[in-house]
């Protein structure tokens, strides 16, 4: 069964001369209990994306509909059963954690007794606390309650924003974990997030630049769509290097990746033409060896091939 | 009504919460209560004169001494030269320039008639005008005085005089306090209304709060009268502090029945709330509303009668002063205080009030969306 589906969505903002167009045509499928990402840098359209299928924002262009409800018509409906949580944290700073949790719990008319069972892991947690402010917690309790008063009311479908934004790596893994358990309750998931290594962690992944969507697949997927062979190579000046590789004829494309350069090799070349080749160039110690490529090499071409064609 | 009463109780919590609103609350009105109506005042005092005397006599000695035991002026300077008595007031060290001539007495006693001279620095419009009239009606009355002791009046006077009395009706010893203090008191209660609740909402949108409301199956009539009814409690508190500032601090006990003023204030405050709210839906943020705020603030505060009359304004101004809320506010108060007046005799205010009301509400409500 299908969960969210986006049609052809488009938004621009501004006015005439200057208009940014946010989404220009964006189409997906989420399947029903499916843990789905949005992957993209900033700006690429996936806060739009997110407050248009939370009917905060009107589309200028394109259908979408949540749990089979039209996101302009059925707008009433869809606040019923979805679960959004902003990017920016945005409860009560004045209220405690308790306050909060239990006003979201009122204005959805339900209790938190209700459905304690779903938010348990992640609320009991912070439920020590109870009685702080909000305003007073960490980033990573600040993220828990958001979570929860999200899910208190037992949404079918779940937004979350760039969740793990501005969060420390502890936090972010224990934050997957939790999303993993919560779909296993069922709950079909959409998180938006500007990092790649969240990628894998998804069902399937959407990555989406400029307001498109470049590809949509599971991440091994994503990674088996990569057909170029690829290369780490390292050495004692890596701008020089960098050059010499992008300078040579066998190469795709070439770009700094930790501490070592990717190099994408055009077919017919090869591992040992390309230490041939950087060997003539008279460079001391220099190490090369195939790797596998990864989802930000993958959306590295997929990002560069837009940007060519 | 139990999602109301949650949007409710979290207001509360929040607005109690915040040192900032509490300390708003009480101590605003306590402090201009206190000490706004002792220096605005309409009567001007203290007014620098300088005295040029060119005579020197026993008349010119009698000038003086009469205007300077009125109390209105302070003797800044006592001499011989216009010059110098003009440099006084370059300097700003004078405001009027009284100039005695040299054969003043002489002329008086022989010719029966004599001038004097008086120069106006008219920099404070307001001090000049009533210093000029002050020292003018001074100097009639001495002019009587001589007269008396020098003409022999015959049983009927041979002139035609009319002679003045007047009675201040409804604030008899003209106490300028008693309808300052109503006045200030309606400019507490329309900032708090209309700004204080325009502020919250704002506060809401810039930390991203309203999103997360919005995306919830909240009505948008809860989430409206859940920001209004707590505004409109705080501003009938607020009046209800001022009043009993007034009667504690300056003795003014309202003639009509307070039952009057707090259903004018109670109308009224939806009037200004619904103003507030109309403003938080064109601000996005809390720097905006407060910029806006200010400018209306005193559009309506120098446009509403409470410092200038109404009926000395041009015809636009005058006509502006008709859609001012705070024009209503403060002549009801000042009828019920001063003249007890009755609901009755306040009934068109109350209803233009509440027409107020409706439209602004109304425009109110339109314009605030769920969703862009």
């Amino acid at each position: 069964m299908v969960s969210v589906i986006a049609n052809n969505l488009t938004k621009q903002y501004g006015k005439k001369k200057d208009i940014v167009y946010a989404l220009k045509g964006v189409s997906f499928e989420v399947e029903k209990g499916e843990l789905f990402g949005i992957i993209g840098p900033d700006g690429a359209g996936k806060t739009s994306l997110f407050r248009i299928l939370t009917t905060l924002l009107l589309p200028d262009g394109g259908t979408a509909s949540v749990d089979g409800l039209d996101v302009v018509k059925d707008f009433k409906a869809i606040r019923q059963r979805v679960g959004y949580m902003p990017g920016r944290f945005s409860l009560y700073q004045d209220l405690t954690i308790e306050e909060n949790l239990e006003f979201f719990a009122t204005i959805f008319n339900t209790t938190i007794q209700e459905n304690y069972d779903l938010i348990k892991d992640i609320y009991s947690q912070i439920e020590p606390f109870k009685d702080r402010r909000a305003g007073k917690l960490s980033g990573g309790m600040k993220q828990k309650l958001a979570l929860s008063c999200a899910l208190i009311h037992k949404p079918s479908v779940l937004f979350l924003d760039e969740p793990t934004t501005g969060v420390d790596a502890v936090s972010r893994k224990e934050f997957w974990e939790m999303l993993r358990s919560l779909k296993k309750q069922g709950i079909t998931i959409l998180v938006s997030t500007p990092y790649m290594d969240e990628a894998s962690l998804c069902d399937r992944v959407a990555l989406i630049q400029n307001g498109g969507i470049l590809s949509v697949d599971t991440p091994e997927g994503v990674i088996s769509s990569y057909k170029h062979p690829l290369l780490a190579v390292n050495d004692g000046n890596m701008l020089q290097l960098l050059n010499l590789l992008q300078q040579y004829e066998g190469v795709l494309d070439a770009y700094p990746f930790g501490e070592y350069h990717h190099v994408v090799v055009k077919e017919g070349y090869s591992e040992s033409s390309i230490t041939a080749y950087l060997q003539q160039q008279q460079l001391g110690q220099v190490e090369v060896h195939a790797i596998r490529a990864d989802i930000e090499d993958c959306f590295i071409a997929l990002m560069k091939g837009e940007g060519r064609s | 009504m139990r999602t109301l009463r949650f949007l409710l109780q979290k207001e509360f919590r929040q607005i109690f919460r915040d040192p900032s609103i509490i300390r708003i609350i009480f101590m605003m009105p306590s402090i201009q209560l206190l000490i706004l109506p002792w220096a605005a005042d309409y009567e001007v005092k203290n007014i620098q004169l300088s005295v040029v005397d060119h005579d020197h006599s026993q008349y010119s000695r009698n000038l003086v001494n009469k205007v300077t035991s009125s109390g209105y002026f302070r003797l800044q300077d006592y001499s011989g030269s216009y010059t110098n008595a003009l440099q006084q007031v370059e300097h700003d060290q004078s405001d009027l320039v009284l100039e005695i001539p040299v054969d003043f007495e002489k002329k008086l006693i022989k010719e029966n008639e004599s001038t004097l001279f008086m120069a106006i620095n008219a920099i404070n419009g307001v001090k000049a005008n009533l210093g000029g009239a002050y020292l003018r009606s001074i100097i009639q009355d001495y002019n009587r005085e001589v007269r008396l002791k020098w003409i022999q009046l015959p049983r009927y006077s041979p002139e035609l005089q009319v002679n003045v009395t007047s009675s201040n009706w409804f604030n008899p010893s003209m106490n300028y306090k008693y309808f300052m203090v109503p006045g200030i008191l309606v400019v507490l209660v329309t900032m708090v209304g209309s700004f204080l609740a325009s502020l919250n909402i704002v506060r809401e949108k810039e930390i991203g709060t309203i999103e997360q409301i919005n995306v919830t199956p909240v009505k948008k009539y809860h989430f409206i009268l859940g920001k209004l009814i707590p505004f409109w409690i705080l501003g009938l508190l607020i009046l209800t502090i001022g009043l009993t500032i007034a009667r504690v601090a300056y003795g003014i006990m309202p003639l009509g029945s307070l039952l009057v003023i707090y259903t004018f204030a109670a109308v009224y405050l939806l009037a200004v709330l619904g103003l507030g709210l109309l403003l938080s839906t064109y601000t996005s943020n809390q720097q905006q509303a407060m910029l806006l705020s200010f400018f209306l603030m005193m559009v309506f505060i120098l446009l509403s009668g409470l410092y200038t009359s109404i009926d000395s304004m041009p015809a636009w101004a005058r006509a502006t002063t008709k859609i001012n809320p705070v024009t209503y506010f403060i002549d009801v108060m000042r009828m019920v205080v001063l003249k007890g007046s009755g609901l009755k005799d306040i009934s068109t205010h109350i209803y233009t009030v509440l027409g107020f009301a409706v439209v602004l509400n109304t425009w109110a409500v339109i314009n605030y969306k769920k969703r862009s």
